[in-house]
């Protein structure tokens, strides 16, 4: 499965201030370990040492936090596009 | 990597931020030089304000101006902030509020009423600052993702500022807000989805080339922007005659507010501008919209994001990036996160109008809703100094309420005397 992933700002300085990038993969753990193959350090960016979320990531695939699918297992179906957010902004 | 400003930016910015020294990583406590910035480029947390501050006294500060900018000298705006066109909002009232008190068995309660702002919310208090981090990075344009009523915050401070603005509001807001909002003369964009939608919208936008150049106060200004909301922590001190209240109810969207004002009095200590005393921090959810009430109940220190249900939609954010540190803040004080129904929060705004004369937004409904709750089931200590937020005006969330005419006559005496109104 190829899915578009919308890379932050912030981490722009692995994928050489690419702001979307595509990668491969059935699950986001899988297209998680595609984009640590292609941009080493990026997957430790987004995970914690436990291989959890960290706590201040939002990712989407498609519209949906992956926290209200099956987090790391959630499918990625061919084409989808997947969000990495900051979780710190918004609100008051 | 933090970036190192040049020695003449460097002393732009000292100029422009006042006793603001640099941006600090609440999680991991990396420090980055101030700029517009706000998540940690290590582990993604928030980014907070580090001062570095000058002598600030009593009598300094009530040598002020009537407004937040009495407060400069513990804020991040240059020390001619208040000659500078800004909304200058606060000093909003502290209500003593003797009926409320006396219909929930309190002894001793307040009510910071900040309905009393500029656009009748506590929002100009982090918008001021918003614009004044805006003004010195030279942004030219003011946005926000909104629930509503930093929509009507922003629109109005562009519009004395001299900035564009362009909003961002989730679709289906109360028709109030919008109009509180358009009216002055800026965009507003309604998004078809949730204020999470709005939020996650605004994100990848000030990703994209196209809002590089745009300063979203709750996002890129958002560690300039949050420390407004100290103010009502130094305001609330110095109204009751610098003193900090023993139990204070402050309602939870993001929970950033609360966690501002849990900042605010620990400055005010660590500066010796008011007794070191411990004082109760209570949060206050509306059920609908109650993640962070939720991981309290459950013992978690994780929140789990829910979607939001409620008509208090000021507080509808499902996924409360500050959350974590309520609780923190919550158990540190002693003090307690709780949830109350539609129905209680309908009942509550009718219940502080009538023993206050104050007429709450739904968030207004929401506090005054958990402190009745904290009351009845023992939580708070009747006897203890107790402060009540009211952020928002009952006129932006007419359609919460039912309350009409009591009935419809002729005009003559006849018909008023009949219709046993006397």
């Amino acid at each position: 499965m190829s899915v578009s992933v919308r890379v932050p700002t912030i981490l722009r300085t692995y994928t050489k201030d690419a702001a979307q990038v595509t990668a491969e993969g059935a699950t986001l753990s899988d297209v998680l370990a595609d984009l640590e193959a292609n941009y080493p350090g990026i997957k430790a960016r987004i995970l914690d040492d436990s291989g959890k979320i960290r706590r201040f990531v939002n990712v989407y695939v498609g519209d949906e936090d992956v926290r209200f699918a099956d987090g790391l297992a959630t499918a990625t179906a061919n084409g989808v596009q997947i969000s990495i957010i900051p979780a710190v902004a918004g609100g008051c | 990597m933090a970036i190192a400003a040049t020695e003449s930016e460097a002393a732009a910015t000292a100029r422009s931020f006042g006793p603001a020294a640099a941006l600090s990583c609440r999680e991991c406590g990396e420090r980055y030089d101030l700029g517009p910035r706000f998540a940690c480029e290590f582990c993604f947390g928030p980014l907070e304000i580090a001062y570095d501050f000058g002598a600030v006294t009593r009598a300094s500060i009530e040598r002020g101006p009537k407004n937040i900018w009495r407060y400069a000298g513990l804020l991040p705006v240059p020390a001619n902030v208040a000659s500078l066109p800004n909304m200058n909002p606060g000093l909003t009232p502290l209500v003593r509020a003797d009926r409320l008190a006396a219909e929930l068995g309190l002894e001793s309660l307040h009510v910071k009423d900040d309905s009393a702002n500029p656009t009748h919310s506590f929002k100009d208090r982090v918008v001021a600052m918003a614009v004044e981090a805006a003004r010195a990075f030279g942004f030219h344009t003011l946005s926000c993702s909104s629930t509503g009523n930093l929509a009507g915050a922003v629109g109005a401070a562009a519009a004395r500022a001299g900035f564009s603005s362009c909003v961002f509001i989730p679709a289906g807001l109360e028709e109030g807000k919008v109009v509180m909002a358009a009216v002055y003369g800026g965009k507003v964009v309604a998004i078809d989805g949730n204020y999470d939608d709005v939020n996650r919208f605004c994100s990848e936008l000030i990703g994209d080339a196209a809002g590089e150049d745009w300063g979203f106060v709750n996002v890129n200004l958002r560690p300039y922007y949050a420390e407004g909301s100290k103010t009502l922590a130094y305001e609330i001190a110095e109204q009751l005659g610098w003193r900090l209240p023993e139990q204070i109810v402050i309602p939870i969207a993001s929970g950033s507010q609360l966690t501002k004002i849990d900042k605010g009095f620990r400055e005010l200590i660590a500066l010796g501008l008011v007794e070191d005393r411990p004082y109760k921090v209570f949060g206050a959810q509306a059920t609908g919209c109650s993640p962070v009430a939720q991981a309290w109940e459950q013992g978690h220190d994780v929140i789990q994001p829910v979607k939001p249900d409620t008509i208090a939609k000021s507080l509808a954010i499902g996924n409360p990036a500050d959350g974590p540190y309520v609780l923190d803040i919550c158990k540190r004080t002693g003090g307690a996160v709780v949830h109350v129904s539609d129905a209680e929060v309908v009942d509550s705004i009718k219940l502080l109008a009538r023993t206050e004369g104050i007429f709450a937004e739904t968030a207004g409904g929401v506090t005054t809703g958990v402190l009745r709750k904290l009351v009845a089931e023992g939580v708070l200590d009747p006897g203890a100094e107790t402060v009540v937020l009211n952020t928002g005006d009952g006129l932006k969330t007419l359609n919460a309420v039912d309350s009409g005419v009591t009935a419809t006559i002729k005009p003559s005496l006849d018909a008023f005397k009949d219709a046993g109104l006397l």
